[in-house]
């Protein structure tokens, strides 16, 4: 039986827009294990962003129980789940979200800047092993603003695994990429999956990446419309493959 | 959360952005620059100015006889004759907080020598006269107590009179020179002092017995001031209090009535001239102290900019597990960082600029290490003052909203 990581119970949120309440999310139940690559679908307004955000520790259910790692998040106050996402979750953004004018190896030392047990030396050495994981290790110290998109994606992959998260999060991590730097990402995610069995969700609208994964839930009107298992994993790379090479 | 962390993350995002760093910086080191050069000028001027009085005898006290009236008519302080020999033995032997005194009379005229003259003043004195108004004899020896009783027709001349009479660098102790007829013989040459605060050259005189001088030059028995020395600079107000119950006894001046004496402290003098350059300190120090205001205000405005300008790094920092604090000591720091090193630069180029005045305006300056130290704690608590605003303002961000803000 694999680890569980995290675990829903009666997820609910709502919010107060003016004098309405708004019910975002309407009662979700899952759970998701160590090892999965799950997917998470929905259109806008399906209620996705906003359990990204609980699932990611960024906000808190009006009601229902959210376990991350064991942890239970709902009564945690701001900085308790501030470290709690140092220590355990990993984000990937659409638009990268790297800091300007710094070289990549300072971007993917940041989280471990914030985390005070781990030494200047150590912070280094796993900056550049994550770097070379996502094989860019010969660019250390390119700037943000000097590389490419999927170069800076990559970046972005090497910090969410510096911390040696639990979970990766990430949310329409390719929806700001051309579709052959798309495959490439979603590629280095599959591997990580596959060969390192790292637990990812993958937040996006777009339903051919759900073929990708090893789990699609599909949520509609803050509600879970679809929660399947995918038995014939499409490779990414032999997609890749495929696609005529750029000049 | 680790200091020396915090500290790398405000040094990082610093040096993301120099020049926007080095604009924010200027207003502090135009601001510093200006208070360490300004109170440099002012304390300059204020303490060449106690020098030179110092050099006169900072603890000298001087009694003149006061404006009195005959018959409706205001007669002028010179022509009053009420300061009597008796009234500086008085003096000498009975005020208290006095270590030394002595009466003082003096004629102008040409002093000749061979066919060489020169227009001088000639002072006649007792020989404590060099303690009281810090003289020194750099050849020779000063007349003596016999010599004053004896009206002898010594005298010892200033640098500026062996300049004038003795053109061909003889050597001016034992000559003879004349001063309205009488002959004087040269006992001794002081040494230079120079000109003083008011550019009067302070070399240019004679000084011999005062018995001499009244008798055989002015023909007088009343003398024209004393002067005294206070046992030290601070006990100079009780030495005046003291002398004036002497005067006010042996003049007979009744309670109500007017002194007919004035009694005057070089300390007053320099108070006086103090109050001067102090008012034009504080002038100086308004004027950069408005700068180093105007400077902390582009550190705020610049650091309040910035913290709208980087929501989406404040969010992205709060996503991967930055707390408030740890982003509201980010922007303090970066804001310190900056004041402090903009306050750095500062101090460097307000020295450079004081000298350069020393230099190039011959004004004379004065550098004090507080003035040095009062910029800093200046530069920092501005840093801290409005630098807090803006990152209690990033500190607040809620990460959501900051993430996806445009």
């Amino acid at each position: 039986m694999a680890k569980e990581i995290i675990r829903v119970e009666n997820l609910k949120r709502d919010f107060v827009v003016g004098e309405e309440i708004v019910h975002a999310l309407r009662g979700l139940d899952f759970t998701i294990n160590e090892g999965e690559f799950v997917t998470i679908m929905g259109t806008s307004g399906s209620g996705k962003s906003t359990l990204l955000n609980i699932l990611g520790c960024l906000d808190t259910p009006t009601q229902g129980e959210y376990y991350l790692d064991g942890n239970s998040v709902r009564l945690m106050g701001k900085n308790d789940r501030a470290t709690l996402r140092n220590r355990k979750i990993g984000f990937i953004f659409q638009s990268y979200n790297l800091l300007p004018k710094t070289t990549a190896i300072e971007n993917v030392e940041l989280p471990l800047m914030y985390n005070s047990s781990v030494s200047a030396k150590e912070r280094h050495e796993r900056a550049i092993k994550s770097l070379n994981e996502v094989g860019l290790g010969d660019r250390l110290n390119h700037k943000s603003n000097q590389m490419s998109g999927g170069q800076q994606q990559r970046v972005a992959i090497a910090r969410a695994l510096v911390n040696e998260p639990v979970i990766i999060l990430a949310d329409e991590a390719t929806g700001n990429l051309d579709t052959r730097t798309s495959f490439e990402i979603l590629t280095l995610l599959q591997r990580m999956h596959q060969q390192e069995h790292r637990t990812i969700i993958f937040v996006t609208h777009n339903p051919e990446i759900a073929q990708f994964s090893s789990r699609n839930i599909v949520i509609r009107d803050g509600r879970i419309k679809e929660d399947t298992y995918n038995s014939d994993i499409k490779s990414a790379k032999s997609v890749l493959e495929t696609l005529p090479k750029e000049n | 959360m680790n200091f020396v962390n915090l500290f790398k993350i405000a040094f990082r995002a610093l040096s993301g952005n120099k020049f926007r760093g080095f604009l924010t910086m200027l207003g502090i080191i135009i601001g510093v620059a200006s208070v360490i050069t300004m109170l440099a000028i002012g304390q300059g001027s204020k303490k060449s100015i106690q020098d030179q009085i110092s050099t006169m005898g900072s603890n000298m006290i001087n009694i003149r006889p006061g404006t009195g009236q005959f018959g409706g008519v205001r007669q002028s302080a010179s022509s009053m004759q009420t300061l009597k020999l008796e009234d500086y033995e008085a003096i000498r032997d009975e005020a208290e907080y006095i270590s030394a005194a002595t009466p003082e009379v003096s004629s102008s005229g040409q002093v000749i020598y061979g066919a060489n003259n020169s227009p001088t003043t000639v002072y006649g004195v007792a020989p404590s006269y060099l303690d009281i108004r810090k003289h020194t004899v750099a050849q020779g020896d000063m007349f003596t107590d016999a010599e004053v009783k004896t009206s002898a027709k010594v005298c010892l001349v200033g640098q500026t009179v062996v300049d004038n009479l003795f053109t061909n660098g003889e050597d001016p102790v034992g000559q003879t020179i004349r001063f309205n007829k009488i002959p004087f013989r040269i006992i001794g040459v002081l040494t230079s002092k120079g000109d003083n605060t008011m550019g009067m050259d302070q070399d240019d005189l004679i000084i011999a017995p005062y018995t001499t001088v009244q008798k055989r030059i002015l023909a007088i028995t009343y003398i024209q001031s004393i002067a005294v020395s206070a046992v030290s600079e601070d006990a100079t107000e009780d030495a005046i209090s003291s002398i004036e119950d002497l005067l006010r006894v042996r003049h007979k001046i009744g309670a109500n009535d007017e002194d007919d004496f004035n009694v005057r402290s070089q300390k007053e003098l320099i108070s006086m001239m103090s109050s001067t350059t102090d008012m034009m300190t504080v002038l100086l120090a308004c004027i950069a102290g408005i700068s180093l205001l105007v400077g902390g205000i582009g550190i705020m405005n610049i650091m309040y900019v910035s913290v709208t300008e980087r929501t989406r790094e404040i969010g992205l920092r709060m996503s991967i597990g930055a707390k408030g604090r740890d982003i509201l000591m980010q922007f303090l720091i970066e804001a310190i960082l900056l004041s402090v090193t903009g306050g750095v630069i500062g101090v460097i180029l307000g020295i450079g600029s004081a000298f350069a005045v020393k230099n190039i305006m011959a004004w004379p300056i004065d550098i004090q290490i507080y003035t040095i130290v009062l910029s800093f704690i200046v530069c920092t608590a501005t840093g801290i003052f409005f630098g807090w605003y803006p990152a209690k303002k990033a500190s607040y961000l809620d990460p959501i909203e900051a993430l996806r803000y445009e």
